[in-house]
């Protein structure tokens, strides 16, 4: 069979998505995203059943779960993302992937390797889950939550980046009449200030993939642009760069 | 009912609680340690020690102080063993290395301390600490503050001595530390009643020199292409090193170099072909502590060397046994301590060079700095020795870590991805 008509599948489970990819050749023939959930395999096994790949690469945080289900190779997300991030954008520098409960940086190497990373330690802050929370605190939907930011003319100050703290933090902000807009892009700000901290430990500059569900939110992509000085790439379908990036590494070999 | 049941209600514990403590420790052992495949034989006499380390080991010491010997507890290796030896009295390393008693601690102390110490105050306070109640008295030493502060607080409770560890490798440095040596040496002969020997405190040098050129020797064998033991067992050689009796640790220790020999001879390696090398840097992983090591050699990987003070810090570094005199004896001994590059030091350039040393000599894939969270004299030095680490072209991670179980997955997904980054 030729590369051009072998299929691979990537499964990223997440800690909150689960996203699955099917490529044969150099498409992308399928991409399903279901929530993770407390019994991933059930539901995994209901897509599965559905596609068919020549072969299976699993990766994401529940990675070693599906490895004897489905028989197939695990490899690390940062791994993954960062053969997605090259495969999406030849050029670029390095990735940065906001996910549920994980924010990364990596240095894109030659080949689709990757060079030094980093990754938040246990702390949710800077990641999808704290603007999922900061969002519904202030009445927003996480997809209209980045609009509504960017659409203040000044931020408020929002001291907290832990999520419970942040949390009983704007729900003083609200109490004392601030603008709701505001509150967002303050809280905006400082999930950005958090995440440039992290990236500028490795190497950051020229052009960065943006990755992960939070990508979606136009409001990050824009404060990362201006704090960082640098040329953001954002993917479509941003939250399956890893998942797509586990189907490559399936078809070309790791 | 355990065989030490009586032992442990002599001494005041809290029976019910020590004993879950024990079944904790000896699951994890189990889980973590005896279950890796392909160990050597010689590592029995080693799984015994850590089983007894609450029982027969204690019953050990009673009997030794029974027969007039002294007990003395230690917090850190700038404590020179040999004096407290050749005083008759039995050094113990008293640091803790189990989330067990963390929750105890956490009732009366600040959370916000590293769980090397919060694990200690709560084996100290919650009278599941065997060696607690046998102790006649305990050395602390002036390195971190985390530490210094906990002094304060056992001091009130237990007969106490500080030794004051210089901040700086300077000459006053130097002339400080000499004189907190000595004065160490009066008050361990004061507590004894005995007074130390020229050929006693001969003996007990030797005895730690033979103690570390052995562990040296141990540890170079994991400098060869498939080394013979796991880095989760040569771990647990050197935490028992910190407990057991030196003669005996010594004659075991020799008879386990001796099988790996024939392992090496006969290719025999716990580790599959051509695993990536890791060397460990930065806190020590005491007794009850085996997180990293077990992350990195169940994702593949082998630890190779351990730049901690269970590790190299230990065992680096030799006393002279020339002095001819009490006296030229101390300063030999002094001498040998104030070589040890914790990094409680400023500057600790020392450490830095070592660590690029240690990975040419380990032949080292990739670099795992172990932080003990809060630990920050070791964090901050980490920025400096990524720095080092980067330049050499050697893939390091910094990890910053408790002795909790919730970060394993975000543990293992780094130091899977720095496998990979090694395998290319
Ligand atoms: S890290 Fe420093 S303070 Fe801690 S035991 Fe080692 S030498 Fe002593
Ligand atoms: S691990 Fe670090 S913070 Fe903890 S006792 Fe040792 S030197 Fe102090």
């Amino acid at each position: 069979m030729s590369v051009h008509t072998k299929s691979a599948i990537g499964i990223d489970i997440g800690s909150r998505m689960t996203k699955i990819v099917r490529i044969c050749g150099g498409t992308v023939t399928d991409a399903e995203m279901f929530d993770t959930g407390h019994n991933p395999l059930v539901e995994l096994s209901a897509v599965m059943r559905g596609l068919n790949g020549d072969i299976v690469v699993a990766t994401g945080y529940g990675r070693k779960l599906v490895q004897a289900p489905f028989s197939c190779g695990a490899v690390t997300e940062i791994k993954a993302c960062a053969r997605g991030a090259r495969h999406l954008c030849p050029d670029c520098d390095s990735v940065i992937d906001i996910g549920g409960q994980d924010t990364k940086a990596i240095e894109l190497g030659k080949n689709g390797g990757f060079g030094r990373f980093e990754m938040n330690d246990r702390c949710a802050a800077g990641t999808g889950r704290f603007l999922e929370v900061m969002a519904s605190a202030l009445g927003y939907t996480i997809e209209n939550f980045g609009e509504e930011a960017l659409s203040a003319d000044m931020p408020v100050h929002v001291n907290s980046m832990c999520t419970v703290f942040a949390e009983s933090e704007v729900v003083s902000l609200i109490m004392r009449g601030e603008d709701r807009r505001r509150i967002a892009l303050g809280l905006h700000m400082a999930t950005v200030r958090r995440v440039a901290a992290m990236a500028s430990r490795i190497t950051v500059g020229g052009r960065i993939l943006f990755a992960g569900g939070v990508a979606n939110n136009p409001g990050i992509g824009a404060l990362l642009r201006d704090e960082l000085s640098c040329e953001l790439v954002v993917p479509e379908r941003p939250e399956f760069v890893v998942a797509l990036g586990a189907a490559l590494i399936g078809l070309q070999g790791v | 009912m355990n065989q030490h049941t009586q032992l442990w209600t002599d001494l005041g514990l809290d029976v019910p609680l020590h004993e879950k403590l024990v079944d904790s420790l000896g699951a994890r052992y189990g889980e973590i340690i005896m279950s890796q495949k392909n160990r050597p034989r010689g590592m029995g006499y080693f799984d015994e020690a850590v089983h007894e380390s609450h029982g027969g080991r204690i019953q050990e010491i009673v009997d030794a102080k029974r027969q007039g010997a002294k007990m003395i507890g230690t917090f850190c290796i700038y404590v020179p063993d040999e004096l407290i030896l050749a005083a008759n009295a039995i050094p113990v390393a008293l640091c803790g290395g189990t989330a067990f008693s963390i929750p105890y601690a956490e009732k009366m102390f600040p959370r916000d301390i590293c769980p090397l110490v919060k694990s200690t105050l709560g084996l100290a306070f919650s009278k599941t600490c065997p060696f607690a109640p046998i102790k006649d008295m305990a050395v602390g030493e002036t390195t971190c503050d985390a530490k210094k502060k906990t002094w304060d607080i056992l001091s009130q409770r237990v007969n106490f001595h500080v030794i004051e560890i210089p901040q700086k490798k300077t000459e006053q440095g130097k002339s400080l530390w000499l004189q907190e040596v000595r004065a160490f040496r009066d008050r361990i002969e004061k507590l004894t009643g005995n007074t130390i020997e020229y050929g006693v405190l001969k003996d007990k040098i030797r005895l730690m020199n033979r103690k570390r050129l052995l562990l040296k020797q141990l540890n170079e064998l994991r400098m060869l292409p498939e080394p013979p033991i796991s880095g989760k067992d040569a771990l647990v050689v050197m935490q028992v090193a910190l407990f057991d009796e030196p003669e005996r640790f010594c004659t075991k220790l020799e008879v386990l170099i001796h099988e790996l020999q024939e392992r090496v001879k006969n290719n025999v390696s716990p580790f599959t072909p051509g695993a990536a090398r890791f060397l460990v840097a930065g806190s020590p992983s005491v007794m009850g502590n085996w997180k990293v090591h077990h992350i990195v050699e169940t994702s593949g990987g082998a630890v190779v060397c351990d730049e901690s003070c269970t590790g190299t810090r230990y065992f680096e570094h030799l006393v002279d046994e020339g002095g001819g005199t009490v006296d030229e004896q101390i300063e030999a001994l002094a001498e040998r301590y104030f070589s040890i590059d914790c990094s409680c030091f400023t500057p600790n350039t020392e450490r830095i060079d070592h660590i690029v040393e240690l990975v040419k000599n380990y032949h080292v894939d990739a670099v795992v700095q172990y932080i003990l969270q809060y630990c920050h004299t070791y964090n901050i030095e980490a920025v400096r020795v990524s720095g080092a680490l980067k330049k050499a072209g050697i893939p390091s991670i910094v990890i910053e870590t408790d002795y909790g179980e919730e970060d394993e997955g975000q543990l293992r997904t780094r130091i899977e991805a720095l496998l990979e980054s090694v395998k290319g």
